[in-house]
């Protein structure tokens, strides 16, 4: 996977480093805990919620245990519906099978609705490398790409800025890119973002080629599904003649009936939305509406490897919603970045040792970048047993042993002199040892909360969407507790 | 080896722990889940439409087939558009009470031309009350997708009851994945400058949805 961040620290290094940035910790702090009660209204609205996530869980796990079918039916229902499959084995030949098709229509630019799979890949920097310029079309992903920056925090990528920032980023830099920004532009959120919806408007009515991901695949039909907030995602997928989808091959499932579910637990998980604000569903090409030409890049890059191993497996139900994230307190102390790839969270924390082996220090460590309080399990819509599946790591980091890599057997040693139990022990001594430190952050949050928006951008733009969501409460829960001992000193 | 035979090469050899007799995929899945949440009659369905879709920020309107055209030239009017897109197969008469210059959806329009129109006028495939969602199908009133993605303001026209359903589950049964679906949510939103919402960077920054009773809900032409 070279979606690895070079020269990235091994977790505990890179945790400590975020958990000194006070700001970043707040935001952090607020963002998770706002969607995480959000969510829990989203999820109680629903009364068969218990029946959704088993059945959701079920659908999944049949897939995996028969993706070899399910893949080649998937094949051919695409091809049927006009649309060309290819079949990538790794990150290289994806990115490599990406630019070819770009070539061949004689572009040099695109256009990009992020997607976790083409980050995974390091898709924009492959194709820079061979002159094709890839534009990212979600807002906080302009700012960073103006601002010749990286995401500061995949919750919320543009938070290191603020509006004047902002504002100088897009006055001095749209001109370089395309239509420059308004004269007089002021630091005013709307005015900003109108100034954004110009520029990258230009970009879309022009651009020839767009590329996306894709939230689900519908074997018996053909149909990919994209889930999305702000509608550049239907800009990507519709305005465009050439669609070039990567799409992680566990993103099968088999029969449109099986969009019932996930249509229902993904924006309540994900957004604590009823729905999010656009679904696009296509099936192939069609004929005078959207683009003539369709491509869909089947994507394995570790999947397969980690297929093999019966327990870790069920990481590939993951229909990335972001929910095991807000309600990691390991998380929401680290940040995303620590986690060295563009997976963060508890499901980081299984499925980038999986998909990349655990040879590397930071992979090693993650799976110690946990707590096993089991909260991660008891939101996640397909009920991966995120503790479990890190215990199994652990012992493989520890103990060594037969894993498959790149379809290879091959068999691990143990760590040396159990660094990784080391590490294991400095993540947990952060994480779990602060009260004082925990107590400030619940303060800072609950003290600004006039400042805080009624929205937030969702995880990781890709994870994400946009509606309101509850205010931070006036006093955090931990003073409310010391105060009344949970309720018993005060009438309810 | 091609890396099509690699890769479903190594899905097999992954797989080897499962039998050959497992359980088929109509009994691996427990459908217990509800079809619908709650009981309601047909005009509490309505009812939780309109509030689902105003709760996300859509601007819903009630009339009904009379007082169609008047609603829609209203609508328009209040806006100040000067031009509407039109797909070929909306019933002329919807318009027909305002002078709005329309446009009418064609396949060689480009993007540039839709996005020196003001306003969109569609109707709908399917209501979901439960999220409040429209969805659209591209069947002859509703155009291609992009007429319904590039004007500022769309106007979209929901026949009730007939064609609103209770849940997602039920959508689904209704719609046909062969066409292109677009599911629409009230407008959208962003918070990516210092968390401060603004509505609508991209796609029709304003959704108005007419509810209108009297019509048959049968999609025109398709
Ligand atoms: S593992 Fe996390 S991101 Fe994936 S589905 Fe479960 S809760 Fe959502």
């Amino acid at each position: 996977m070279s979606g690895t961040f070079i020269g990235m620290p091994a977790f505990p290094q890179a945790a400590r480093a975020s958990v000194h940035d006070a700001t970043l910790r707040g935001n952090l702090r607020h963002a998770t805990h706002t969607i995480r009660g959000k969510r829990e209204q989203a999820v109680a609205e629903v009364a068969d919620w218990a029946e959704l996530r088993e059945a959701g869980k079920r659908i999944k796990d049949h897939v995996l245990r028969h993706l070899d079918r399910y893949l080649v039916q998937l094949e051919e229902s695409v091809t049927a519906a006009g649309g060309v499959v290819h079949w990538a084995a790794d990150a290289e030949e994806a990115n490599r099978i990406v630019a070819r098709l770009v070539k061949e229509t004689g572009e040099r630019e695109v256009v990009k609705v992020k997607s976790m799979a083409t980050q995974e890949i390091g898709l924009n920097e492959a194709l820079q490398a061979e002159g094709i310029r890839a534009y990212e079309t979600d807002l906080a992903e302009l700012i960073v790409q103006l601002g010749r920056d990286r995401p500061s925090h995949i919750l919320v990528p543009a938070i290191h800025r603020n509006r004047g920032e902002i504002r100088d980023i897009f006055t001095r830099e749209m001109g370089e890119w395309g239509r420059p920004a308004p004269e007089g532009l002021t630091d005013s959120p709307a005015e900003l973002a109108e100034a954004a919806r110009l520029h990258l408007r230009e970009k879309f009515l022009r651009a020839k080629v767009g590329i996306s991901g894709a939230n689900f695949m519908v074997a018996e039909t053909g149909t990919l599904v994209v889930v999305e907030s702000e509608g550049n995602g239907r800009m990507c997928l519709t305005l465009p003649e050439t669609l070039i989808s990567v799409v992680g091959i566990e993103k099968t499932v088999p029969s449109w009936r099986d969009l019932e579910v996930f249509l229902q637990t993904l924006p309540r998980s994900s957004t604590a939305e009823r729905m999010n604000p656009y679904t696009s569903m296509w099936t192939g090409t069609r004929d005078e509406d959207g683009p003539r030409a369709f491509h869909l890049v089947l994507l394995d890059n570790g999947r397969t490897d980690t297929l093999a191993d019966e327990v870790g497996r069920q990481a590939l139900r993951c229909i990335r919603c972001s929910a095991c994230l807000n309600v990691c307190p390991v998380y929401e102390r680290a940040g995303g970045h620590a986690y060295g790839s563009v997976y963060p969270g508890p499901i980081g924390a299984i499925l980038s040792p999986q998909l990349r082996g655990t040879r590397s220090e930071i992979d090693a460590s993650l799976p110690y970048a946990s707590s096993l309080c089991g909260a991660c399990y008891e939101v996640c819509p397909v009920a991966i047993d995120i503790p479990e599946v890190l215990v199994h790591l652990r012992e493989r980091v520890v103990e060594g042993g037969p894993v498959i890599r790149e379809g290879n057997k091959v068999v691990l040693r143990p760590a040396k002199g159990h660094a990784a139990e080391r590490a294991a022990m400095r993540a947990a001594r952060w994480a779990l040892t602060r009260p004082g430190a925990l107590r400030t952050a619940q303060r800072l949050a609950s003290r600004t909360r006039r400042l805080r928006p009624r929205t937030l951008p969702g995880p990781g733009r890709a994870w994400s969407g946009t509606r309101d969501l509850p205010p931070v409460p006036p006093e955090p829960f931990r003073d409310w507790w010391q105060r009344t001992r949970g309720g018993k000193d005060e009438a309810k | 080896m091609s890396s099509r035979e690699r890769i479903l090469g190594r899905v097999r050899r992954a797989l080897a722990d499962v039998p050959g007799d497992d359980t088929p995929y109509e009994q691996a899945v427990p459908r217990g889940y509800l079809r619908e949440h709650g009981e309601r009659s047909t005009e509490e369905t309505v009812e939780l439409l309109a509030e689902n879709l105003a709760d996300y920020r859509a601007l819903v309107h009630r009339t009904d087939a009379g007082g169609l055209a008047g609603t829609v030239a209203a609508l328009l009017h209040r806006r100040g558009a000067t031009s509407v897109v039109v797909p070929p197969g909306l019933d002329e008469s919807w318009l027909a009470e305002t002078d709005v210059r329309r446009v009418v959806d064609r396949a060689e329009q480009t993007p540039g031309e839709l996005d020196r129109v003001d306003s969109v006028v569609t109707a709908c495939a399917v209501a979901v009350a439960e999220t409040g969602t429209i969805v659209l199908d591209g069947s002859p009133d509703q155009g291609r997708r992009r007429i319904t993605l590039i004007p500022d303001h769309h106007i979209c026209v929901v026949r009730v009851p007939g064609q609103v359903v209770s849940s997602v589950p039920q959508a689904l049964e209704r719609l046909d994945p062969v066409r292109p679906l677009t599911w629409i949510s009230g407008p959208s939103a962003t918070s990516d400058i210092e968390l401060d919402r603004v509505e609508g960077v991209h796609g029709p920054r304003t959704l108005e949805v007419v509810l209108v009773t009297g019509l048959p809900s049968g999609t025109d032409g398709s």
